[in-house]
Parts: C-alpha cells; sequence; structure tokens
C-alpha cells in the first residue's frame, strides 16, 4: 500500500498521541480513595476500646470549639509571620504568636502549590494528585467526603466569604457566601474589601458556628511584582488589622461557661522569590498555621514553630468540632491542640483519628496487615483497653498516668507511620499501561524512522506493506501471544490497572494493531536490510542527491536535536530548557549567517566557477536584475542574521523564565508596572501597527479592512481592561472584563478565517489557481494571528510583532534565496517555534500557564472555549512557526512538488523523537527527587505539544490533497 | 609532501602549548593566591599575553607571515597598527556575539570581555599571524575548499576546535551543581583554552595522516 508522506506522518502522530495518553493514565496515579463512595458517618464510629467487658459509649468525646473562624490568606508564606521580619509585616498577630494563649506551626503543602487543590486538600484531607489541577481548570462541586459537608450534615451554620473557587467547590453548603473571583490578577485592593465588608455585620451575629474568610490580595501582589515589593507590607498590615478585629470580637463574644471559640491563621500556599507559586520549593511549600484560642496555654516568648502537613488540619478542626473525619484524610490530628484535655479524652480522639487511617489503610493497600503502622495501632488499642478498664475501676495512680502517656506516645507513632504509609501510595506506577503505551509509541517511531529514505525521496511516498502483513502467519501468532500476556498479566497483577479495565473490544483491536505494527516493522526492516550500511551512514537531509557530505548546517541541525533529546535527561535541563532552545537557535543564526557571507563574498570576489557549479540558478537569475537591486538585496540578506540575533537578545530579556535565573527583573515587569503604562501603550501600539503592516502585504482587501479594525479591537480591549491608556479615556473610567471588545474581535477573526476558507475551497473546487490558494492560506494564517494578538498579554506583543518581522525577512531573504531544502527549513521552523514558546514567558512548569487567557470575552467559565483559548495562546509561539511553514512550503510548490509532504514528515519525526524518548526518561526516573515537581509537568507540556503537532500535521495533509486534486 | 613544515609546524605549537602551561603554573608559583578558578581573570589575561608573545615570535621567526611588498618603515608601521586594530575589533565581535548568546550587558562586562579577549588571542591573533591584516585572505581561508596551503589548513583546525570548545563550554551553566567552575565565564573560557590545545595537537596529526589526499590550489 502506497501512502504520501504526509498521511504516513499523520497517521503515526495520531496514533503516537493514544498510545502516549495509555502511558499517561498509567503514569499518574490515581488518588488514594476509600472504595466506599459514602461518606463516613457519625453511626460507623468505632467504640472506645474497652478490654473485659462489652465496648461502651461510641459517641465521640465533647467537641472542643463552639465557634471557629478560619482566615485563610492566599500565597501566606511561613516567613512573613514567623520570618525576621514578622513583627513588621504582622505586628498583632506576632504578639498574639509570642504571647497569646495559641499555637503555631509551619504547614507543609504539597505541591502543586496551586489553591484549588490546596483548597481540597485542606477541607478533604487528602493529596490531591497532580492531574487533579490539570483535570480541573474549573472546579466543580466536590464529591468526596470533605469537612464542610460534614460540619453543615451535622447542622453546623456556615458563612463563607472569599474566593470564589469554594463556592463552586461547595454549593449549597454555606448559609450565607459572597464569592469574589481572582479574575483581574491587577487588582489587589478591591478583592480584599469585597471580603472584609461583610465583617464587622457577621462578627456582631450569632447565628453561624464556622466562618470561612479566602483573602486573595496578597497573592495577586505576589504575581504583579513579588515577594519584596513595597506593596506587601502594607497588605500585611491589613490583615494583620482583620486578624486582630476578629479577635477581640470573638473574645468580646465569649461567655463564661460555654465552649471557647477557636481562631486559625493559614496559607493555601506560600510564594516562590519571584512571587508565583505552583512548584514544590522551600518557600512555595511553607505555609504558617497559628491556632489561636483561650483553650490552650498561654506562650511566654517566641518559640521555633513545629513542622506539620496541611492536611493535618482537617482531622484537628474535624475532631475539635466534634464531626467524624473524612475518609479520605491523610492527615493525622496535631497534638498540641488536645494538650488541656483530660487524658481520656485525648486517648480517644487519636485512637478515632487511626481508626480512620487504618480503614483508608485496609482499602488501599494491598497486605495493609503487615504495615508497621497498622501492627503498632492494633498494639495501641489493645493497650488503650487495658488502661480503660484500669481507668474506669477507678484507679488514679502515678502508674495509670504514665501507662496512659505510653499508649498516647505509641498512638502517635502509629499514626506517622500510617500516614506516610498512606502518602506512600501516591507513589505507585500503573506499569503494565506504562509499558504498552510505551511499545505503542517505540513500534510507531520505529517505522517513522525506517520509512526515512523512501519518504524524503523525490515521490515523498511510503510503501507500507500492510497487506502482507496482515496475511501472514507471524501475525497471527503475535495477536495470540499478546493476547494470552494480556490475560496473564491483568490476571495476576496485584494493582488496579487501568489498561486490564479497558473493554475486550478495545483491547483486542489494540493489540491487533500492536502485531500488524510490528509485522510492518519487520517487513520494511528486511526490504532496508540489504542497503543497510550505506544508508546508515547517509543523512536524511541530503539523500534525494545521494551526496554523503553534510554541510556544518546539517552538522548542526542533527546535532542540536539529538543533544536537546539527550538533554531532557537533566532536571536541570529540563528547568531551563529555555536556555537550550536560545542557545542553539543562536548557533543556528550564525551558521546561517556565515551561510549568507559565503555566497554573497565569493561571489563578489567573482573566483567562483564553483558558485556557478553549485548555483546557477541563482546566477542566471541575478543578472536580469540591475545591479543596484542586487546590491541592495545583498546587504539586506547579509542584515538579517544579525537582525535576528538581536531581536532574540531583546525578546530573551523580555520574560526571564525557567528556575534559576527566573527572579532576575526583566523587561515585561518593568512594562507592567503602573508607572510605565504609558510606555507600554506606545509599545503595544507601534507592535499592532506593525504586525499589521507585516501581514496584510498578501492578503485581500477584505481582510485588510477586517485585520484593521480587529487589530482596533485588540488595542481597545487591553484599554479596557486597563493594561494601557486610551487617549481619549475619561478619567474616571474604571476598568471592566472588556467582554464586549473582544466579541468585537473575535467577529473579525472568525471573518477573516471564513474569507480564508472560501478562498482555499474556491481555488480547490472552481479553478486550479496557486495564487489564490496561497493567499486563502495567508488569510487563515492573518486570522491566528488576529486572535493571538487579542490573547497575549500587552508585554508579550512584541514577540507576535517579532516573530513576524523574522518570518517575514528569513522567507524573502534567506530560505528562498539560499535554496534550503524542506527538511532544513522545517527544522530551523521547528527551532524558532520552540524558542518563541519560551520568548512569551512560558516554561515546563505548569505554573506559567496564563488561566486568565480562557476568560478574554466571555462573562463567566465554560470549559470547551476556555481550554482552547489557554491552549493556543500557550502554545502560540510553535503554531505561529508551524502555521508558517505551511504557508511557505506550498508556496515553495513550483520550486519542489513535494515539499509540503516532506515539511510534514520531517515535524513529525522532530516531534516524536524527543516524545518518544521522554517517555523512557520519565519511566527510568520514575523514583527521582524532583519527578513531580520538575519532570511530570514537562510530560504533560510535551504530550499536549504532540497532540498539537497532529493536529498541524493534519491541515499540512490537506494542503497536499488539494495539491494533488489540484494537479490532476 | 610536507613533512618540513609538519615538523616546524608541530615543535611550533608544542612551544605555545608549553607557554600556556608556563603562563599557569609560573603566576601560580610567584603570586599567592593565584588560580585558575579564584582569580581567573589574572588567569585569563596571562594566558592570552603569553599566547600572543608567543605566537607573534615563533612566526616571526619562522617566517611564515606573508612577506610584504614595501620594505618602508611606514607600511610596516601601518601594517602593525592596522594589525592592532583588527585585534581590538575583534574583541568586541567576539564580545558582541557573547552577548547575544545572552551574557548580561551591563553586570558582569568586564568577564565577557575578558573572555572575548582570550578568543580573540586564540584566533585571530593566529589569523594575523599567518595571513596579516588582510580580510580578503581570511575570507577565503575560511570557505570552503579555500584553504591554499598547510598553514592554512592548520588555522582552521585550531580556529574551529577553539570556537566549538568555548560553545561546548557553555553548556553546563544551567546545571544546578554549584561548582566553581560554573560560574561565568569559567566552563567557558576553559572550555576554549581545551579547544585550542586540542586543536594545536590535532592540525599536525590530522594534516599528518592525511597528506596523501591534501591537494592545495597555487595562489
Amino acid at each position: 500500500m502506497k501512502v504520501r508522506s504526509s498521511v504516513f506522518a499523520s497517521f503515526i502522530l495520531i496514533f503516537e498521541v493514544i498510545g502516549v495518553a495509555l502511558f499517561l493514565r498509567g503514569f499518574f496515579p490515581v488518588p488514594v480513595k476509600s472504595s466506599f463512595s459514602s461518606k463516613s458517618s457519625l453511626s460507623d464510629l468505632p467504640a472506645e476500646p474497652l478490654t473485659g467487658s462489652s465496648p461502651n459509649s461510641s459517641r465521640l468525646p465533647q467537641p472542643l470549639f463552639k465557634r471557629v473562624v478560619i482566615m485563610l490568606v492566599d500565597a501566606l508564606r511561613e516567613d512573613f509571620v514567623f520570618g525576621p521580619n514578622g513583627r513588621m509585616f504582622m505586628p498583632y498577630t506576632r504578639h498574639v504568636v509570642e504571647r497569646g494563649s495559641s499555637h503555631s506551626f509551619v504547614a507543609k503543602a504539597r505541591p502543586p502549590t496551586v489553591t484549588m487543590p490546596r483548597i481540597k486538600a485542606l477541607t478533604t484531607g487528602s493529596i490531591p494528585g497532580f492531574i487533579d489541577v490539570v483535570m480541573n481548570l474549573n472546579s466543580p462541586a466536590l464529591l468526596e467526603d470533605n469537612l464542610i459537608w460534614q460540619a453543615k450534615t451535622a447542622g453546623k451554620r456556615i458563612v463563607f466569604y472569599g474566593d470564589d473557587t469554594w463556592v463552586r467547590l461547595f454549593p449549597k453548603h454555606f448559609m450565607e457566601y459572597d464569592g469574589t473571583t481572582s479574575f483581574f490578577v491587577s487588582d489587589y485592593t478591591e478583592v480584599d474589601n469585597n471580603v472584609t465588608r461583610h465583617l464587622d455585620s457577621t462578627l456582631k451575629r450569632d447565628d453561624w458556628d464556622i466562618l470561612i474568610l479566602h483573602y486573595l490580595g496578597l497573592d495577586h501582589i505576589g504575581h504583579i511584582s513579588g515577594p519584596h515589593s513595597s506593596l506587601i507590607q502594607p497588605k500585611l498590615l491589613e490583615m494583620d488589622d482583620i486578624l486582630k478585629k476578629i479577635h477581640s470580637a470573638l473574645i468580646s463574644k465569649e461567655a463564661e461557661g460555654s465552649l471557647p471559640y477557636l481562631l486559625v491563621l493559614c496559607g493555601d500556599h506560600g510564594m516562590s522569590e519571584t512571587g508565583s507559586h505552583g512548584g514544590s520549593s522551600e518557600p512555595e511549600v511553607n505555609t504558617p498555621l497559628v491556632l489561636i484560642s483561650p483553650a490552650f496555654k498561654r506562650k511566654v516568648g517566641m518559640e521555633q514553630p513545629g513542622v506539620v502537613e496541611q492536611v493535618d488540619l482537617t482531622p484537628t478542626l474535624a475532631l475539635g468540632l466534634g464531626l467524624p473525619i473524612s475518609q479520605n484524610s491523610v492527615g493525622r490530628l496535631i497534638q498540641g491542640v488536645l494538650e488541656e484535655t483530660s487524658l481520656r479524652d485525648q486517648l480517644r480522639f487519636l485512637h478515632l483519628n487511626g481508626h480512620q487511617l487504618s480503614c483508608l489503610l485496609k482499602d488501599s493497600v494491598l497486605e495493609y496487615e503487615k504495615d508497621p503502622g497498622f501492627e503498632q495501632f492494633r498494639v495501641a488499642e489493645k493497650a488503650h483497653g487495658n488502661w480503660m478498664k484500669l481507668y474506669l475501676e477507678g484507679n488514679t495512680s502515678e502508674v495509670l498516668t504514665n501507662m496512659g502517656k505510653k499508649v498516647l506516645k505509641q498512638y502517635l507513632e502509629a499514626l506517622a507511620a500510617m500516614s506516610s504509609a498512606l502518602s506512600k501510595q501516591l507513589g505507585k506506577y500503573d506499569m503494565y499501561s506504562m509499558i504498552a503505551g510505551m511499545v505503542f509509541v517505540f513500534q510507531l517511531l520505529l517505522v517513522l524512522l525506517l520509512a526515512m529514505p523512501e519518504a524524503l525521496s523525490g515521490g515523498a511516498a511510503v510503501d507500507l506493506p500492510v497487506l502482507s502483513a496482515l496475511l501472514s502467519l507471524p501475525f497471527y501468532l503475535l495477536c495470540l501471544l499478546l493476547a494470552s500476556v494480556h490475560v496473564l498479566v491483568c490476571t495476576s497483577a496485584e494493582s488496579s490497572c487501568y489498561f486490564c479495565s479497558l473493554s475486550w473490544g478495545l483491547v483486542f483491536a489494540a493489540v491487533a494493531f500492536s502485531s500488524a505494527m510490528f509485522c510492518i516493522l519487520v517487513s520494511i526492516a528486511t526490504r532496508r536490510l540489504p542497503l543497510g550500511p550505506k544508508i546508515h551512514g547517509k543523512s536524511p537531509l541530503r539523500s534525494s542527491g545521494g551526496e554523503w557530505s553534510l554541510s556544518e548546517l546539517d552538522v548542526l541541525l542533527l546535532a542540536g536535536t539529538v543533544g536537546h533529546t539527550l538533554s531532557l535527561a537533566a532536571s536541570s535541563f529540563v528547568e531551563e530548557e529555555h536556555q537550550t532552545w536560545y542557545f542553539l537557535l543562536n548557533t543556528l543564526c550564525l551558521a546561517v549567517f556565515q551561510d549568507v557571507c559565503r555566497k554573497y563574498f565569493r561571489e563578489k570576489r567573482g573566483s567562483g566557477e564553483e558558485e556557478e557549479h553549485l548555483l546557477p540558478s541563482k546566477d542566471s537569475h541575478a543578472s536580469d536584475h540591475p545591479k543596484a537591486e542586487m546590491y541592495s538585496e545583498k546587504w539586506l540578506a547579509l542584515a538579517t542574521p544579525p537582525f535576528t540575533l538581536v531581536c532574540c537578545r531583546l525578546l530573551r530579556s523580555l520574560n526571564q523564565t525557567g528556575v534559576q535565573w527566573a527572579h532576575l527583573p526583566d523587561v515585561g515587569h518593568w512594562l507592567n508596572s503602573s508607572e510605565h503604562r504609558m510606555v507600554l501603550s506606545l509599545l503595544s501600539a507601534f507592535c499592532l501597527v506593525l504586525i499589521y503592516l507585516l501581514v496584510q502585504r498578501r492578503c485581500s482587501w477584505v481582510s485588510k479592512v477586517a485585520l484593521a479594525l480587529g487589530l482596533l479591537g485588540v488595542y481597545s480591549y487591553r484599554a479596557a481592561v486597563g493594561n494601557v491608556l486610551f487617549p481619549w479615556q475619561h478619567a474616571g473610567r474604571t476598568t471592566s472584563k472588556g467582554t464586549v471588545e473582544a466579541r468585537f474581535v473575535y467577529v473579525f477573526v472568525l471573518g477573516i478565517l471564513f474569507t480564508g476558507t472560501k478562498d482555499l475551497l474556491r481555488s480547490q473546487i472552481i479553478t486550479a489557481d496557486a495564487k489564490l490558494k496561497s493567499r486563502g492560506l495567508w488569510e487563515i494564517y492573518s486570522g491566528l494571528v488576529l486572535l493571538v494578538s487579542l490573547l497575549f498579554r500587552a508585554h508579550n506583543l512584541p514577540v507576535l510583532c517579532c516573530c513576524l518581522l523574522i518570518q517575514t525577512l528569513m522567507a524573502q531573504f534567506i530560505w528562498k534565496k539560499l535554496h534550503y531544502d524542506a527538511a532544513q527549513t522545517t527544522i530551523m521552523h521547528y527551532w524558532f517555534g520552540q524558542a518563541f514558546f519560551y520568548f512569551q514567558g512560558n516554561s515546563n512548569n505548569i505554573a506559567t500557564v496564563d488561566i486568565s487567557v480562557g476568560f478574554v470575552g466571555l462573562e463567566s467559565y465554560v470549559e470547551a472555549p476556555a481550554i482552547f483559548l489557554t491552549a493556543l495562546s500557550t502554545y502560540a509561539g510553535p503554531l505561529l512557526w508551524a502555521c508558517h511553514l505551511v504557508c511557505y512550503l506550498s508556496s515553495e510548490r513550483d520550486r519542489s512538488p513535494v515539499a509540503v509532504g516532506h515539511g510534514c514528515y520531517c515535524l513529525a519525526l522532530l516531534r516524536s523523537v524527543p516524545a518518544a524518548a521522554y517517555i523512557v526518561l520519565v519511566t527510568v526516573l520514575r523514583y527521582h527527587l524532583f519527578i513531580w515537581s520538575v519532570f511530570s509537568p514537562k510530560l504533560l507540556y510535551e504530550s499536549m505539544h504532540l497532540l498539537l503537532t497532529a493536529g498541524v500535521c493534519l491541515v499540512f495533509n490537506t494542503m497536499e490533497q488539494s495539491h494533488s486534486s489540484s494537479k490532476s | 609532501m610536507w613533512d618540513h613544515e609538519i615538523r616546524a609546524m608541530a615543535s611550533s605549537h608544542a612551544i605555545i602549548a608549553a607557554s600556556v602551561f608556563m603562563a599557569t603554573v609560573l603566576p601560580a608559583v610567584v603570586l599567592p593566591g593565584f588560580s585558575v578558578y579564584g582569580s581567573h581573570l589574572l588567569w585569563i589575561y596571562s594566558v592570552s599575553g603569553a599566547v600572543t608573545a608567543v605566537s607573534v615570535a615563533v612566526f616571526w621567526l619562522l617566517g611564515i607571515t606573508p612577506p610584504t611588498k614595501k620594505h618602508t618603515l611606514g607600511y610596516k608601521l601601518s601594517r602593525l597598527f592596522r594589525s592592532c586594530l583588527y585585534f581590538f575589533l575583534s574583541c568586541l565581535f567576539f564580545h558582541t556575539v557573547v552577548v547575544l548568546y545572552g551574557a548580561p550587558l551591563i553586570e558582569s562586562a568586564l568577564e565577557t570581555f575578558s573572555l572575548a579577549v582570550l578568543l580573540t588571542s586564540l584566533t585571530t591573533l593566529r589569523c594575523l599571524c599567518v595571513l596579516g591584516p588582510n580580510v580578503q585572505a581570511w575570507i577565503r581561508v575560511f570557505s570552503r575548499h579555500g584553504a591554499m596551503s598547510v598553514w592554512d589548513t592548520c588555522l582552521q583546525i585550531t580556529v574551529a576546535c577553539t570556537v566549538v570548545g568555548a560553545w561546548v563550554g557553555a553548556f553546563p551553566i544551567p546545571l544546578d551543581w554549584d561548582r566553581p567552575w560554573q560560574v561565568w565565564p569559567v566552563s567557558c573560557s576553559l572550555g576554549a583554552m581545551i579547544g585550542f590545545l586540542t586543536g594545536l595537537v590535532a592540525a599536525p596529526a590530522w594534516i599528518h595522516y592525511h597528506r596523501k589526499q591534501l591537494t592545495y590550489k597555487c595562489k
């Protein structure tokens, strides 16, 4: 079966995406969950252990607190309260911590340190998996057993003010609520005032039991200007005042005889030195936890705060309020809270916590009985029973107290052991699914690689022996073998496995596909074998000519691709991947510069019988032109690579990204500060004009007008949102969401895309007009540019501008004039695309994904467009370069008719090699210390990029299809 | 075919390599507190000074420098002046390239410039010695199939090795090992130095083994 290279490449990519998806499903662990979907209730609480007689009451001990106020300050870092500056930032809190009746701890948050998973962790006590962040950009209602649900069921009245994530997670749980969106990161006063304004009236009332406040302002300041900005101190002083207000109100309300109150000050996550969060560095993970209640002992001076897990707050609060601990909680009781209660109650609380943990352990660990924590718990429970027996007999001796203390210690040890065993569960991988996915991807990659000589030949078609493979005996034998392996693995597997839980039809399809691929692989390999040694040394880039020599540029392109793939094995190189790409791109530009110099300077010397032989077309072409034009062209061509280099250097300092140098000041931050708004406005206006000038050249006049209006709309959108100044803006105008302006732009984007598609269709169906067709393609491209310019932040518009400028110059003076072939051009486009991905401020960390893009032009969160827009703006760089590649290669069709096919094949190869290599690396490094913080976000980025490339290859495919149809 | 020239090349390279060695060891003996990492800039200057002095002396004694057409003092002076100018311009060129590669523009300008001086004294200076201040000849030598003598080939090899060495030297900078040699520009200058020494060894060896295949066009 003969297949065109582009069809072949897209086919391979699509199946690779499926393979990678299977791998991802196996790689990201499913969070520890109890097998019962129900929620724990008071009735199934265990009885207090008592040896000898029948168990006595199963009731909970008296709750410790009557009212609880939780004040959650987003991105409150531990050193803001406990650090040397704490006295200055939060004087009252510090006073309470040092002298008041309080307990203070450093609570460790688990990565990903992003608000939504942190809220889930605080309320359910479980540790949300990494994949939770990605799957739940929109947070639907939390269905798991959680503290809020328990409180509501127990009849507690809950009041909530703050981040509306809570409202979405817990709909109908709150008696009274007011959610504020964290929509505008630039706003850090209004969000907090929206919370505080309710405070006075609420604190006066008596009709609530739990009050939750979530302040967002500090987080926003961190995102804008980092943890050392001058805005931090006033904000923290404001928070301190609020805490003082709540505390004094609670003190004044307190009545004799009733239960005491509890005031909790905590942070959901910290902030890094750059002010962002999401990773697992110390300042991001360490948050303060201050518990204030008259039930505690008064402190006598600053002590080093103890370290607890963030999830430990959940069982503590649950037991403190007399509620059952939620089922999936892996936290353990903070023992300090119990210090003033009787020993009996203390033991009872610890027993309840231990019982809940052991139930969870039973559900999630297969051999739970051998777990040391579980054994310890059993021993402690027995000792507890003995102690109870003595206690109830009225023994009050010293011995009993000591014995009780020993039981207490045993309980604490058991809790620690069980909690850590449960946390370790998170690191279990579904190896069978991973290996299955890996095998798929590698088979496909090998087929792709082996088909290289054919795919890059003049015919650009690959001969796949599908039919002979399907009818061969080895195929059926392999099918049987793989199916039996599957059955064997699935029946003997101890832990749950995704690939086994698939339906039989799907599994059989996968098995048949895999064995067919294997047969094809073998038959292609045997076809290559006689030529083996010859092909081995041959470069893919020069295979058409049959030459052995590689130019310096080819060596660089190959070495760069291979070197980049290898560099992914080091965590630092993954964190600083942008450096790799900038470095390679720079070297590429210098190599191109050398090529250009060589061409033009040797020509000038006129000593070239060789050039005439090398570039006959060029010389004959040049002689037609007037001398002056050639001269200017020469200097423009010579200036292009240095200009590109300068552009790249400037863009590099626009957004500092990565980890090691991310804290350095960059131009982007400078532009975004409020005193430079004028500069930003001028810059973005200039960029928009330049974008218009660069894009309109090849559009029809309708699209020209639409583009101009659309770009005007982009500027007014930015003005409406408040990023840039409008010349005739009213002074008193407040910032809005800019929905109208954004929709205005969307209309023009759709219009331009429509015109482009119409042109394309017309060129295919009615007239086989190449000119109309390239115009249609360009119009689609310009629609994309307009959309991206709307989605990019104002300070990122120069990135788009430089991208277009470099594309124009390179296409005009370098790629065409120096006769680079399709493969070389594709690799260059790919490198530029990768570099621009990082120029726009992305990194291999989830935290840099700009989710606010998903709201542009929308009133509220709508899942599909939000995901689409976020993906588009994140991958704008690679996408724009890939689209330009399509435009460029199809305009080059008269020079080389198979250029599009070659380009598509090269793009597929360039993407699948690092993706496949990375999958293996991640599997090998799965117990690496940085697997969750560094390698797995990168894995998600890689797979997303693979998916997008598959999409681009499909576009290539249609383009080539239309070529062949217009040819015939 | 060119046994005599190869022998001359090998011995001159040995002398230059020895000078690099001496420039590293002597200050370490004489000056207290001198080390390659600790006082890196001093090391760069000492090495580039030694290489400059020794190469100029060696190539002048060997008489490889193209013969001057006129023998007037004024012409010689102007050649000397142009050589110095080219040397300085090449320093600026390397500095620009390194900044384009991402070196900080203002913060560590001195370090960057020192690296540029080192690279210049390892590459451009040799060009000046072998080819004279003649840009046309440089372009010829560094274009494909442009070598016209054994010395041209040798020049190509050493220059390429030095530049590639400096390029490779930049790789370990992003790694988070916190080693003294990861500080800017230690790894790059060490890379350039190692590349240069490799080039000094490789050039005569390569020419020796390929002497049958090498053919040069006459001028």
